[in-house]
């Protein structure tokens, strides 16, 4: 009996030191020095440590890192009465607002307003969570806005929730080059895309409210990148409306040749499921899936969407003025709009089980001109593959806990 | 490199004499001895310990509090092409620790340090020292630590957090120069994850330099590879404008922009050894440059330059757009020039 309550004691006791006791909590202030402080603190904190940003506009005039594991950056909101705000109106160096390149990161509950380059890029940084955060370009859609607002790229196991980016020049949320992603009940608004997931793997899409952007939702796969072949995604449960604002990416960006009034965007990848969205005036059309048409030369790379499935959609108005060149004409052959379902005609295996209006553009090429294009109503019955299935996302043990 | 070298030559001369003049002077002159343990991070002989110490002067490295005169364990080296970081002057150290040597690993790379040893590289512009950055080689890796001199120029004292200083060139423009963070240093130090020295690559070293180091002991072997990367100080006369290039952009982007550096994610490969070109950047489209693409479509356009993205972003100071991100304020009118006669001279793509 006592050898038991010995053996208690000391069970208790090393779950004591097995918790993060050692773990400290460092308070910043706004103010004097405050990106000084900040820095200094990112750079000292040891493993597990919280670094609470208390309420108030920080005004920065250099970008922010963080190099060390487990560390979380906490404010005290991202928007309403108390907001901790990292203001980089006037920052004079660095890529980015906020770098990280540690694992096991949570940032949570803060602002990042006018960042020059990037908001919030994570790079190599795996387990990460971004959870209610605000990353904004507060003048709205501009050309000279930084490119991503929340950027993690090269990591495995990303969470990106409940958070809200308005103004990106590239994408609001984009996800490179990465896999394991949840991006979950975000809301994305006047970004030239909503939501892109690149070169990435297994990753779902859910929940969220994208607006106003230029293209809803793309996901993407391009060549010559050091992680190419990305693929089983899922898009679903997502709120895709009002994606007619004009392109505003500087030329030579990807996602400059994105047509305003896009919903969702398959650009080669495999294996896609775009499912149970709601889908509400995208003027171009609500769905589209093309190849990548321009020179590539790289053996691992394929260009076309393959095992694309179009499921339990509810689709509103749209396709009334596709963005794209002889788009109106296309679109007065299928009297007035195009449907909610677009193709190039170069994907590889298509479910569409939604609607029986696919028009496709009946490339038979990669790389072909769409001068070159016929297009017609494209029938289900042409493609009898069976779909894939897509097994769910899971984050490590433990990582969502630490929200707790 | 002429300047450079007269820099270095003329402090190693003024060491001589004042060492000499320390030596003979009251024949009592205390034996000067770098302090290993701190460049270890290790338990100092005084029982102290310091992770990251506090002033550069606890190291030991020079033999006055100015950091004027390094001490013997220090080497003066140079770079042939050197990095650009807004026109600073710098003055180059390598410490190695009593009787070990430098290694050459072959193909022109990096020459091996011991742990133990330490790389020192004085930021400066005219007299004025700025700021000494060190990598210090630990056991359990590199480290690398920014020290900010005073204005007194008599005590550079960390600054972890780095320091923005306002200060005019000897050319007469005023610039906001940037001291790094400890961050801020590993971002272009780091290779895998891990930290890496950049500088001392052998293809980038003089022929005479490693031939003193092998005679002295301080390098096991004399490598065979050294002086491809071509001489920056003559580049006017420079005959090989593909090489003068392609050092320049080794020297000066390749440490983030390579496999596993901090832009391995755009698929820019711009190291010397690289022969591919498209991952050199010609013809190659953007991946995440975002606004820093300023509106043209490849990295490299053969034959034209003003629709390079690699021009446009040297070209500029905006951050965001500016490349390379961290190290500079102001743009490198002559590193730009080399970089647009060399696409210039690509002809256009065929």
């Amino acid at each position: 009996m006592i050898r038991t309550v010995f053996a208690a004691a000391l069970l208790a006791i090393s779950a004591i030191t097995a918790a993060p006791a050692l773990a400290d909590n460092h308070t910043i202030a706004p103010g004097e020095g405050a990106g000084e402080r900040l820095q200094e603190a990112l750079i000292l904190a040891e493993p597990g440590d919280t670094i609470m940003l208390e309420a108030g506009r920080y005004a920065l005039t250099d970008g922010l890192s963080l190099d060390v594991e487990g560390v979380t950056i906490r404010g005290v909101g991202m928007e309403g009465d108390a907001q901790s705000i990292l203001d980089f109106t006037n920052q004079q160096g660095a890529g980015e607002g906020l770098l990280i390149t540690s694992d096991n990161v949570t940032l949570r509950d803060f602002a990042v307003e006018n960042a020059k380059g990037d908001g919030i890029k994570s790079k190599g940084a795996d387990n990460i969570i971004y959870h209610g955060l605000r990353i904004e370009w507060t003048a709205g859609p501009k050309a000279s806005n930084g490119a991503y607002g929340i950027y993690p790229v090269e990591s495995s196991n990303v969470l990106v929730q409940d958070s809200y980016v308005r103004g990106a020049s590239d994408a609001g949320i984009y996800v490179g080059q990465s896999e394991n992603i949840i991006v979950r009940r975000n809301r994305v608004v006047e970004n030239v895309a909503g939501i892109e997931i690149e070169n990435s793997n297994f990753a779902e899409v859910t929940e969220n409210l994208t607006t106003k952007n230029t293209g809803g939702i793309l996901v993407f796969d391009l060549p010559g990148l050091p992680k190419v072949g990305g693929g089983s995604v899922l898009v679903a449960r997502n709120a895709v409306i009002d994606n007619n604002t004009d392109n505003f990416a500087p030329e030579g960006n990807i996602v400059a040749s994105v047509p305003a009034g896009t919903g969702v965007m398959v650009m080669a990848n495999s294996n896609v499921q775009v499912v149970e969205n709601a889908l509400v005036n995208n003027d171009t059309t609500h769905v589209m899936l093309i190849a990548y048409s321009q020179d590539y030369n790289d053996e691992r790379y394929q260009p076309r969407p393959v095992d694309v499935t179009v499921a339990d959609n509810v689709y509103g108005t749209g396709g009334a003025k596709p963005d794209f060149e002889g788009g109106a004409l296309i679109a007065g052959a299928f009297g007035g709009a195009l449907p909610p379902v677009l193709t190039d005609g170069l994907h590889q295996g298509l479910q569409v089980k939604d609607t029986k209006m696919v028009a496709t553009l009946g490339l038979t090429k990669v790389g072909q001109p769409r001068t070159e294009a016929a297009p017609a109503l494209w029938s289900q019955a042409d493609d009898t593959k069976s779909a894939p299935t897509l097994a769910r996302v899971t984050l490590p043990d433990g990582m969502e806990a630490r929200l707790q | 490199m002429k300047l450079a070298n007269g820099i270095i030559l003329g402090a190693a001369a003024l060491v001589f004499a004042l060492s000499a003049a320390l030596n003979t002077g009251a024949g009592a002159a205390p034996m000067h001895r770098v302090n290993a343990e701190a460049v270890l991070g290790v338990e100092q002989l005084d029982g102290t310990l310091s992770k990251y110490p506090r002033t550069l002067g606890e190291y030991g490295f020079f033999l006055d509090d100015a950091g004027r005169l390094p001490s013997d364990a220090v080497i003066p080296y140079a770079l042939n092409t050197p990095l650009w970081s807004d026109g600073a002057d710098k003055l180059r150290y390598i410490y190695l620790p009593d009787g070990t040597a430098m290694t050459d690993p072959g193909e022109g790379g990096l020459l091996g340090l011991p742990v133990g040893s330490a790389i020192i590289k004085t930021f400066a512009f005219g007299d004025q020292y700025i700021e000494t950055r060190l990598l210090l080689h630990r056991a359990d890796g590199w480290l690398a630590l920014p020290y900010k001199w005073n204005a007194e120029q008599t005590e550079a004292k960390l600054a972890l957090v780095g320091a923005r200083i306002e200060l005019t060139r000897p050319d007469g423009e005023a610039i906001s120069y940037q001291i790094p963070n400890k961050n801020q240093c590993k971002q272009c130090h780091v290779k895998d994850k891990v930290v890496t020295p950049i500088g001392p690559k052998s293809r980038n070293l003089s022929g005479p330099w490693l031939s003193a180091q092998t005679q002295a002991g301080r390098l096991e072997t004399m490598p065979a590879v050294h002086d491809t990367v071509p001489n920056w100080s003559e580049r006017a006369e420079a005959n090989d404008r593909d090489a003068l290039a392609r050092g320049y952009l080794d020297v000066n982007c390749a440490h983030c922009h390579q496999p596993g550096g901090s832009a391995s994610n755009s698929g820019l490969d711009l190291r010397w050894e690289q022969s591919d070109p498209h991952a050199i950047g010609l013809s190659k489209p953007p991946v995440a440059a975002g606004r820093g693409a300023g509106g043209h479509k490849v990295s490299i356009a053969p034959g034209d330059p003003d629709a390079s993205i690699l021009v446009y972003r040297m070209s500029s100071t905006e951050p965001g757009v500016a490349m390379p991100e961290l190290g500079r304020s102001t743009n490198d009118e002559e590193g730009i020039a080399v970089i647009r006669r060399w696409i210039e001279g690509m002809g256009p793509a065929s």
